[in-house]
């Protein structure tokens, strides 16, 4: 699919793209991508909007320090996507304030 | 305004810039007085900034019934003194009182609360509000509390608050109505100069007063001796874990967890005695989050994302010391544990005390000389 996003990848030994899927649009991304970087990719700008004050945030510091780049993986909320590793066939989806403890 | 040195401006200096520090100066402010407010500097053991932020009543003052009467009138005053903050620097403390649970996990603990509370009742002729519940009335206020939560005590007088929030409008309004706040390291020393203190820092600067109140937590041990007074404190730490963010599931604060206005889930009831230490354990943090799951089972879901230590400030105790030196007239000092809880009492009744000099006779049981009896 066509990006649009202002981040671009820099020459690397390509190995074999797998597909996630984000806020249910199958992208394409490199196996050591962590989930924030594939989110700046694919062209994303905002992961998640805050709790309190409703603001946009996207990813910052992209070394676990921040929090600013919590998403949803496969079904769960608040995951700092700069700290995992996309998966083949990955659910990723940005969020809207606050995660909910009861299900 | 903040200010480095005052020679003689100020016609009351109060040592300790914390919440019981910051209360006691609003109350003096509002009676007028010149204000200068002493804060140590960021390597103080700041209490303020690492307490749970309950405005506790049920249980308060157990063997003592005087604490636990101000206490009862500290949670009275404080719904106008949090409007008043709000009203004046637009900061919402988020206090809430709209009554609290002391959930027990043993049918023990909860007899052995349910005999105190009575017996507090008792002593206060039958005017002290609780009750106990089992666990399907514990479960209508907590739809998520776990199967191993016996049961709870209940009081509608108790609340919480942000605590930080709380901090931080204090000082917004002591600067907006004038007050002088200064951050030159400790006190080191205090003399008397026939009607003026003379107050020297660490950095060596000076600063004169008619009357000097000691709010400095657990630096009043050192501090009280200077005047004549007495403050046999010891520090005892608590630690706090808080969560991620989530949507409100714990509507009203308990004894152990509660959640803040933000969302974040706070726990912590630790007490331990292991001196000027800050820090936290992991024996220890594990201890109170498995409480914690106990009470809330689906808190294993909920990510923790901090942890701290902090020092309570305890008298042999717990109780308060409230007292003016005889040898050092216009030498005041307040300490506590509660600083949250007691702070409408503080900036109110106290703080006109320390004005006027009519010092309440009920308040003698606060004197330290119930240390040496």
């Amino acid at each position: 699919m066509p990006t649009d996003s202002r981040f671009n990848r820099q020459p690397i030994r390509e190995s074999e793209a797998i597909q996630v899927s984000i806020n249910g649009k199958k992208v394409m991304v490199q196996p050591n991508d962590s989930v924030a970087a594939a989110i700046l990719l694919s062209g994303v700008d905002v992961n998640r909007k805050t709790p309190v004050s409703g603001k946009k945030r996207a990813p910052y510091c992209m070394m676990g320090v921040c929090f600013d780049c919590l998403v949803r993986v496969n079904g769960e909320e608040n995951i700092q996507g700069c700290m995992v590793k996309v998966e083949a066939n990955m659910d990723i989806q940005t969020q809207d304030g606050t995660r909910q403890a009861i299900k | 305004m903040y200010l480095s040195e005052n020679q003689q401006s100020s016609n009351i200096c109060v040592i300790g810039g914390g919440i019981v520090g910051l209360a006691i100066s609003l109350g003096l402010l509002r009676h007028g007085h010149k204000v200068t407010l002493l804060d140590e500097s960021d390597d103080a053991f700041r209490a303020s900034r690492g307490n749970f932020g309950l405005v506790w009543v049920q249980g308060k003052g157990d063997t003592q019934p005087q604490y636990a009467s101000i206490t009862r009138q500290s949670a009275s005053l404080w719904k106008p003194f949090a409007s008043l903050l709000q009203e004046e620097t637009g900061i919402d403390i988020q206090l809430e009182q709209k009554g609290g649970l002391y959930l027990c996990l043993s049918e023990q603990e909860l007899q052995a609360r349910q005999t105190m509370l009575t017996k507090m009742k008792q002593a206060a002729n039958h005017d002290y509000p609780f009750s106990t519940l089992d666990l399907q009335q514990v479960r209508e206020f907590f739809p998520e509390a776990g199967p191993e939560v016996v049961g709870a005590t209940w009081c509608p007088e108790d609340g919480h608050l942000n605590p930080l929030l709380y901090l931080r409008s204090m000082t917004e309004l002591f600067l907006k109505r004038g007050g002088k706040l200064a951050h030159q390291g400790r006190v080191v020393n205090i003399t008397k100069q026939s009607t003026d203190f003379i107050l020297t820092t660490e950095k060596n600067t000076t600063f004169h007063c008619e009357k000097v109140v000691l709010t400095a937590g657990l630096g009043n041990k050192t501090l009280a001796p200077m005047v004549g007074l007495n403050a046999p404190v010891q520090p005892n730490r608590g630690q706090v874990l808080v969560s991620e963010r989530v949507k409100h599931f714990i509507n009203y604060p308990t004894g152990h967890v509660r959640q803040t206005g933000e969302g974040s889930v706070q726990i912590g009831d630790s007490k331990e005695d292991v001196g000027f230490n800050q820090g936290t354990t992991l024996e220890v943090m594990a201890q109170i989050a498995s409480r914690a799951r106990k009470m809330f089972p689906i808190l294993k879901d909920v990510q923790l994302i901090r942890a701290w230590g902090a020092l309570r400030i305890m008298t042999p105790d717990g109780y308060p010391i409230y007292e003016q030196s005889e040898s050092h007239p216009g030498a005041y000092l307040v300490t506590c544990h509660s600083g949250v809880t007691l702070g409408a009492f503080h900036e109110g009744p106290l703080a006109d005390w320390i004005s006027n000099d009519k010092f309440n006779p009920a308040w003698e049981v606060f004197h330290a000389n119930r240390f040496s009896l």
